[in-house]
């Protein structure tokens, strides 16, 4: 008997799957109830899909959100990736301790506190608050999730190589955009997607920064379900949580591969 | 530079070798200066107020442990590092301060530094696409390295593609395709295994001389330094200890720390008792007490404390007194035996504790050989096979 498929393993195997999957996917099953009723099954339908295509005030949501995520995390993974090259690169400078404990501190920040005091300061600072907000907010918030991809895989960045570029007549600056970023792009695109979910499905940061106009679409969702749950809201949940799942595989798969690929080469390395 | 290939093809390796010496021409204008040079990282002083010299066309060794500075030296020559003090110049020029995408170095790195996201083609074309070189040019140079390091056939596979005898060869056209005044060898052999590394060292002389071009490899092998090296220069703490050509290095070291470092050798402490020009007296006390004496000219006086060293190839090992000679010769019993085919190792226990280790060859196909385990022997050297030490 192979080891791992005792009962034991397997009920807990089935337990922990459960009580992570189910509800979603309840979540999804009733997306395709044909019933206005979320609890009662009655055939299968894509016809909250199709309301859903009509629902303006959950496009425009949906919408708002895409463009925030997209724009914070382009932004974060630009701020990020610096961050993790002077925290990698520049050994140690002065506050080098202040400035790797502040760049990670939004890792462990509640984010209630993170989004009050964005909330405060945007203010403090007459910041019309709407749709800019909410990406600035998102941009603070996600950077350090890029940077401590990226910085990652510079640790294992082998330096000679940029010493040889160098050495071979390219400028440091085009060094950066022709050795150094090729070869850590995997990391930064990872570093991208990762920022991106997490923009995607923040609800609390939002709700604090938000203004008139800018409304996101875990923000519409939320409001909706306190009026009562429809199979719209079913609906949009699933594709969004498909949205997610495609972007996290993908990131994960880049990230797996790189590896595989590094592994392989210090293999033939090693075998000469 | 035309006429000097065809000469250099039609030579060979030790006639050139035996021609080729400018350091001992006054009027020669080295290419490398290194003047007063110090590099101190922190309160670790890494160069330490060292001059050097380095001639076109040399193929310059740089021999120490590791933490001597070796490494140091090369990189401030490539800009990676900038001296604390003193001038480096290159062909006349002051370098301190240039940036290593400006000089006309180019290095050879101990992990290949291969670029793994580009071809070998354009690994080796990336130098050239920096000068903006034309198109046919680069086509031209990049064929040309490909063929000088035998990897026509592999111009399109990516570094992890090849192996690390490949790679070695790849990061080696790239380092020579811009023509560099110095190529800089940081143990380029390094991770090669013991018969690759061998013809490899062979491969680099060649190509050096075909090239015209000049070398400086770093190394901490001293059977690489003396197969490939013009000349080598022993460092140690940041300090040159010496720098002479491999035969001079190896026959006549200035100071038991180079005769130490570079092969084996047995080192004796004497006390001196005549100076004359040409030869030195010694008594020892070590081996039943004998007295000692080398063909070398000596600054010493009588009284002296000296260190004779002897290399284990140059000791004779005889079960009989050797009745030819009256100096040199020391009692003992062979302690242990290392065997490894074309030698055997006596190492011989000297009245006194000293052991001294005699190398033998094995010219005859006996199994049983004539001297054995605790058997009673002397050793002895001639008087021109030793050299005495001071320092």
């Amino acid at each position: 008997m192979r080891k791992g498929l005792s009962w034991f393993n397997t009920t807990s195997i089935v337990l922990g799957f459960a009580f992570l999957y189910l509800p979603i996917l309840l979540l999804v099953i009733y997306s395709f109830n044909a019933s206005r009723l979320v609890t009662v099954w009655a055939g299968f339908s894509t016809e909250w899909y199709w309301k859903l295509l009509q629902n303006d005030q959950l496009l425009e949501a949906a919408w708002v959100t895409l463009r925030v995520a997209f724009i914070s995390a382009s932004v974060a993974t630009v701020l990020g990736t610096l961050a993790a090259i002077a925290l990698t690169r520049y050994g140690r400078f002065n506050g080098r301790m202040l400035f790797s404990g502040m760049v990670y501190a939004p890792l462990v920040m509640p984010e209630v506190i993170t989004g009050l005091s964005l909330l405060l300061l945007f203010v403090a600072v007459n910041f019309d608050r709407g749709f800019w907000t909410i990406t600035l907010a998102h941009i603070t918030f996600t950077m350090c999730f890029v940077s401590v991809v990226v910085q990652s895989r510079l640790v294992t960045f082998d330096r000679s190589l940029e010493e040889a570029a160098l050495d071979l007549g390219c400028p440091p600056l085009k060094t950066f955009f022709v050795v150094t970023l090729p070869i850590i792009l995997p990391a930064v695109v990872s570093g991208w997607m990762l920022a991106f979910t997490l923009s995607l499905d923040d609800l609390v940061i939002a709700s604090f920064t938000t203004g008139p106009g800018a409304t996101t679409l875990p923000m519409r969702i939320y409001s909706q379900v306190r009026l009562g749950v429809t199979p719209e809201i079913n609906a949009i949940c699933t594709i969004m949580i498909g949205i997610v799942t495609v972007v996290v595989v993908l990131a994960s798969i880049i990230t797996k591969r790189q590896e595989v690929a590094r592994e392989r080469a210090e293999r033939l390395a090693a075998a000469g | 530079m035309s006429t000097g290939v065809t000469e250099k093809t039609q030579t060979t390796i030790g006639g050139i070798r035996r021609k080729f010496a400018p350091w001992t021409d006054p009027a020669a204008v080295p290419l490398i200066r290194y003047e007063n040079v110090s590099k101190r990282f922190g309160e670790f002083t890494a160069v330490d107020n060292l001059s050097l010299d380095i001639y076109e066309r040399e193929f310059f060794a740089l021999l120490g442990p590791s933490g001597c500075g070796k490494t140091t030296l090369m990189r401030m020559l490539a800009g990676f590092e900038d001296p604390t003090e003193g001038r480096i110049t290159l062909a006349g020029q002051d370098i301190v301060g240039m940036p290593p995408y400006k000089r006309q170095t180019n290095m050879m790195f101990q992990s290949y530094a291969l670029f793994p996201h580009m071809s070998v083609w354009d690994n080796i074309a990336f130098g050239l696409k920096q000068d903006r070189m034309g198109k046919g040019d680069i086509t031209a140079r990049v064929e040309e390295m490909l063929k000088l390091v035998k990897l026509e056939k592999f111009a399109k596979r990516k570094p992890h593609q090849l192996s690390g005898g490949q790679r070695q060869r790849v990061a080696l056209a790239r380092s020579l395709a811009k023509r560099p005044k110095v190529l800089l060898l940081d143990e380029p052999l390094g991770a090669l295994d013991k018969k690759l590394r061998e013809e490899t060292q062979f491969e680099l002389m060649d190509i050096q001389m075909q090239l015209g071009m000049t070398f400086l490899i770093v190394t901490h092998d001293q059977e690489e330094a003396m197969t490939v090296a013009d000349r080598i220069a022993v460092m140690d703490h940041g300090k040159l200890i010496q720098v002479a050509p491999p035969a001079v290095i190896y026959e006549q070291p200035n100071s038991r720390y180079v005769a130490d470092f570079v092969g084996d050798v047995n080192i004796i402490e004497a006390k001196v008792e005549t100076v004359a020009p040409g030869n030195v007296s010694l008594y020892t006390g070590i081996g039943g007490g004998a007295k000692l004496s080398i063909a070398q000219n000596v600054e010493a006086k009588p009284g002296d404390t000296a260190f004779v060293a002897i290399r284990p190839e140059k000791v004779r090992i005889d079960v009989d007194p050797p009745a030819w000679q009256e100096a040199n010769c020391l009692r003992g019993e062979v302690w242990d035996i290392g065997y490894l085919g074309d030698l055997s190792i006596y190492h011989v226990e000297l009245e006194g504790g000293v052991r001294i280790k005699a190398a033998k060859p094995n010219l005859t196909r006996m199994v049983e050989r004539p001297i054995t385990w605790e058997d009673k022997v002397w050793v002895s050297w001639l008087p021109d096979s030793g050299v005495v030490l001071t320092r």
